[in-house]
């Protein structure tokens, strides 16, 4: 048979596609849908969150910190409660990162705050003595591509139906407004203007007053929505 | 037997040898910056942020992965199909045009690639960061290596597939799978009009974007880092050593085996987390599993020297390859050991992952390349091995230097693992995060040094295969077998 196989070609190539294809099939589409249901009390990222995950996976925060809780006493005492998938409903593409060359962030939002990350990001050793992570002052200056951020919010919601502009809870209320591009930068810089004021950095609110926020303080707001 | 009336075109395979090299010296080069960077981190700020590891970091794998190995997979790949088809690209003008433009449009894109992970374009996913025009040009690129390929294959002499073939074959099938199904993605600009054209968003969410990203990222090392390479070792160390392949039916059994089990094996780099558990113990399960095919490819190359040791003595391209397999046999034991859950639980996110990586990567990927490229030199130039005592001496400096690297980092990884889980008396956490890294210095610094080691062998290969070029004493007749080489 396989003597066969090797003077035919088309027959062998087939043959090699069916063998590697099966697994794929069996492990992948099982599971698709379910593993794709948020849990309850999910919301989509805002506007400026979003931005600042744009600007997390530029500049591959990914490569060295992960986020993903696993199960054990020992992560759940350092990082807070384990990873579910229904968490990550909203998360394209996810970020779980492989290697901890640095703490895991998923719920960093629970014990950090802005103007600990801005003395973090501007010098880490300033906070963390023997820290070797590098220092990301360019973010500081960087204006925020808010544009982007929206065409990919307007993006999942028409694509995927992310519930943008919807009452997810059944409160009676808009869980996270997107409408135009205009409605959203506005709600976006008010939004960044409390986060420069919490970093105490006099130079960030300066910049958001006059409408550019800057990378950090968008990256800011996404880490303070990791809970 | 080589038939003498077909003269084979070496031209692609030459360029490609060429691109090789280059990508090798500048990817690792990289590689042992950043690595240094770990260990010394003021030199994150050398070239200002376009030094930072986390900007480096992916664009030292994409160019040793799918720069350096790509190149070296084609280099063999248009020197090894001409000859085992028993066909010359010179009879086909269509065939060798497509092989021209499959280079040149190859090296355009990497240098494109390379431009816009400076410029911080970046899906984040392992070995799939580029965004999507990029991504297209990746297909274009590999349905031009497909016809060139199946082309060959048309209008072959030898109708029976060698064993090589098999394995270029499931490559081109394998990764152009995995590649298009992984790189599904929606570009923001195209629905909505506005924003960044190059902005995409990925068409999976949360647990199943890491799930179809791990089935990728898993089986882009199974096809871009075994297939191939065994397609080369299964020309090249039968031709340099002049022995027959040791056993058709063991090279069977691990070809189909290695089909069939290795794409089961992605679930493990997600062992505890949040997809279904079965998905993880069938990663788990298979990925022990796949230590027969391996061990079968590998074993049957070591038997194929059966009575012939003393080349291992006589010929540093021997040792190349036959480290090659034994290095091969290391990571693929290493591996399944680390998907074993409760080994997986301690490794995961530690240094024992990039540990285990380099060792396949290094000894087999590196030395397969570095070895075929040398075995190819003395007939595309019809020249000599410039020198057999600097070949001799990458090959221990290589080796020292993968030696200190995996060592290093196992180290470095049990010791960071087993930080993280310490308690003290009270079942408290008896380490702050920061404690386990700046325990890591001397181990960050020994690896580093490892890799200088091995890309100063790099450096030497790239002279050697300069000197053969143009300055090594010219032969009259292709070699049948061992490569020519002066002391």
């Amino acid at each position: 048979m396989f003597g066969w196989l090797e003077k035919r070609p088309f027959f062998f190539a087939v043959g090699v596609f069916v063998v590697i294809a099966f697994a794929g099939l069996i492990e992948i589409v099982p599971d698709f849908a379910q593993a794709s249901r948020p849990v309850v009390g999910t919301k989509p990222y805002s506007l400026l969150e979003l931005a600042g995950r744009q600007v997390y996976i530029k500049e591959s925060c990914n490569a060295c910190h992960s986020q993903l809780i696993r199960p054990f006493k020992s992560e759940t005492d350092r990082y807070g409660m384990y990873s579910m998938s229904g968490e990550y409903a909203y998360d394209r593409p996810f970020l779980w990162g492989s290697k901890r060359t640095g703490p895991d962030l998923h719920r960093v939002g629970n014990y950090r705050t802005s103007d600990w990350h801005a003395n973090h990001m501007w010098d880490p050793t300033s906070v963390v003595p023997g820290s070797i992570m590098p220092a990301y002052k360019h973010l500081f200056k960087n204006v925020t591509d808010l544009e982007t951020a929206y065409a990919e919010a307007l993006t999942v919601k028409k694509v995927f139906n992310v519930p943008y502009d919807t009452d997810i809870d059944g409160d009676g209320k808009i869980d996270v407004k997107l409408g135009s591009f205009d409605e959203a930068k506005q709600r976006a810089l008010k939004y960044a203007l409390k986060v420069a004021k919490e970093t105490k950095r006099q130079d960030l609110v300066n910049m958001v007053e006059n409408g550019k926020i800057p990378e950090i303080v968008a990256l800011i707001a996404y880490l303070n929505r990791l809970k | 037997m080589q038939n003498p009336s077909i003269e084979y075109d070496y031209t692609v395979a030459k360029w490609f040898s060429y691109l090789a090299i280059l990508f090798g010296i500048i990817g690792m080069g990289i590689g042992v910056y950043i690595a240094f960077e770990l260990a010394f981190p003021e030199l994150n700020y050398v070239f200002g942020q376009y030094s930072l590891f986390s900007r480096l970091r992916p664009l030292h794998t994409n160019v040793v992965a799918l720069g350096f190995t790509l190149s070296g997979i084609w280099a063999t790949w248009y020197y090894v199909g001409q000859r085992v088809l028993k066909v010359s690209l010179k009879e086909s003008p269509f065939l060798n045009g497509v092989a021209k433009l499959h280079f040149w449009l190859y090296f355009i894109t990497a240098l494109l690639a390379v431009i816009s992970l400076f410029a911080r374009y970046t899906t984040s996913k392992e070995y799939a960061q580029l965004e999507w025009p990029f991504d297209i040009l990746v297909v274009i690129i590999w349905v031009l290596w497909g016809v060139g390929i199946f082309g060959l294959i048309g209008i072959r002499r030898e109708k029976s597939l060698y064993i090589s073939m098999w394995y270029y074959i499931a490559t081109f099938l394998g990764v152009a799978m995995l590649y298009l199904f992984n790189n599904m993605e929606v570009p923001t600009y195209l629905v909505t009009g506005m924003g960044d054209p190059f902005h995409s968003v990925s068409m999976y969410a949360g647990t199943n974007d890491a799930l179809v990203q791990w089935w990728f990222g898993h089986n882009a090392v199974a096809f871009v880092f075994t297939v191939p390479i065994i397609a080369m070792i299964y020309y090249f160390l039968p031709k340099e050593s002049g022995q027959p392949v040791y056993s058709y039916k063991l090279s069977l059994l691990s070809f189909w085996g290695l089909m069939f089990v290795y794409l089961w094996a992605g679930g493990h780099h997600l062992i505890y987390s949040t997809v279904p558990d079965w998905m993880q113990t069938m990663g788990s399960v298979f990925s022990i599993i796949l230590i027969l095919p391996s061990w079968g490819s590998a074993l049957n190359m070591l038997l194929t020297m059966k009575g012939e040791w003393g080349q291992l003595k006589s010929n540093p391209l021997i040792k190349f390859m036959v480290l090659a397999s034994t290095f091969y046999m290391l990571s693929t034991l290493e591996g399944p050991i680390q998907s074993i859950k409760s080994v997986n639980a301690l490794a995961h996110f530690t240094d024992w992952i990039p540990g285990h990586v380099h060792d396949g990567t290094l000894g087999w990927v590196g030395f397969m390349i570095i070895s075929a490229i040398m075995h190819m030199a003395p007939r595309f130039f019809k020249r000599e091995i410039y020198s057999k005592k600097m070949l001799e001496a990458q090959f221990w400096l290589q080796t020292t230097g993968i030696v200190l690297y995996f060592s290093s980092m196992w180290i470095a990884g049990i010791t960071q693992g087993m930080m993280w889980r310490a308690v003290d008396q009270y079942g408290n956490l008896a380490y702050s995060f920061i404690d386990t890294v700046t325990v890591l210095h001397p181990y960050y610094t020994l690896r580093a040094i490892g890799g200088l080691f091995y890309l100063t062998g790099v450096l030497m290969w790239a002279y050697n295969f300069y000197k053969t070029m143009t300055a090594a004493k010219q032969i009259e007749k292709e070699p049948q077998f061992a490569s020519p080489m002066a002391a």
